[in-house]
């Protein structure tokens, strides 16, 4: 009851939870827990939606493929093919 | 696409093309990870040095992109273990670093830091993309160990056993920065948003 009684009113840890649960897993203690906790406390239910929305924004920055203007510069690409060659050529 | 028109395990490599064919492919690949021109030109470098050096271990089961992609990669997680370790010995007293001081000591949310509506609608493609702008700028200013952490998890769905081994975390530690890198990263979002 102590533990259970912690979380329930603890936002430190309820938003720890959360962030687990997004990525990771949390026990079915946690979960019922974490379920209560979010019945009586709005600002964290804020939190949840937030935090979901932000891992959902890193993981397109992170997969979207870059435009196709970006580009290495000639020079760079003649020099690395250089040095490939020269690679290629001492075996 | 052109698994199909290719012979199965009929793979090869074909260094002398690679620049032509690869170098601007990786270099994006590269920069969306690091962030870092400079960085990243000498990644695709690195990457096609080190492909030449192991063409021998080259099985022929993927092909010659997703094998130099898996040798780029590898070099980016390099990046991020040294500038994780390279933290440690500076400002940061232990891996883990301080705690975000957003909650009264009884655990409750501090008044000024508790989250709010941003108020951005879903289907609103102008507000996403300036809220995209901050979020950039608010990783930028997380810990450069937090940012790994934070990068390498969600880059690749990598696991979170192979992270902590890779940078050298226990389990706990793994989820506490997680957790302190959101708290802030949303913190920083609700200041520059509201």
């Amino acid at each position: 009851m102590n533990e259970l009684r912690k979380v329930i009113y603890n936002c430190r840890k309820a938003t720890y939870l959360i962030d687990k649960r997004l990525i990771g897993s949390i026990t079915f203690r946690e979960t019922v827990e974490l379920r209560i906790h979010l019945i009586g406390c709005k600002v964290c239910g804020i939190y949840m939606k937030q935090s979901k929305m932000i891992n959902q924004m890193i993981r397109q920055l992170l997969k979207s493929e870059k435009p196709q203007e970006i580009q290495l510069d000639e020079g760079f690409k003649e020099a690395l093919q250089a040095q490939i060659t020269a690679e290629i050529n001492k075996n | 696409m052109d698994e199909l028109t290719k012979p199965p395990a009929g793979q090869t490599l074909d260094p002398k093309n690679w620049v032509t064919a690869y170098a601007d492919y990786l270099y994006r690949y590269a920069i969306s990870q690091v962030n870092d021109e400079d960085q990243a030109r000498d990644l695709v470098q690195e990457t096609f040095l080190a492909g030449l050096q192991s063409q021998h271990n080259f099985a022929g089961k993927s092909s010659e992109r997703t094998w130099l992609t898996a040798i780029l990669k590898n070099k980016i997680y390099d990046v991020y273990r040294k500038k994780a370790n390279g933290l440690k010995t500076e400002e940061m007293s232990n891996s883990i670093g301080e705690e975000p001081d957003f909650f009264h000591e009884d655990g409750h949310w501090k008044k000024e830091d508790a989250p709010q509506q941003f108020g951005v609608d879903d289907f609103d493609p102008l507000a996403r993309k300036e809220l995209n702008k901050a979020l950039k700028n608010c990783l930028q200013k997380l810990p450069a160990l937090w940012l790994s952490v934070f990068t390498m998890k969600h880059m690749e769905d990598e696991a979170t056993d192979s992270i902590c081994t890779e940078l050298r975390l226990t389990q706990a530690n793994f989820w506490v920065i997680i957790h302190r890198a959101k708290l802030n990263l949303r913190a920083c979002l609700q200041r520059n948003w509201m």
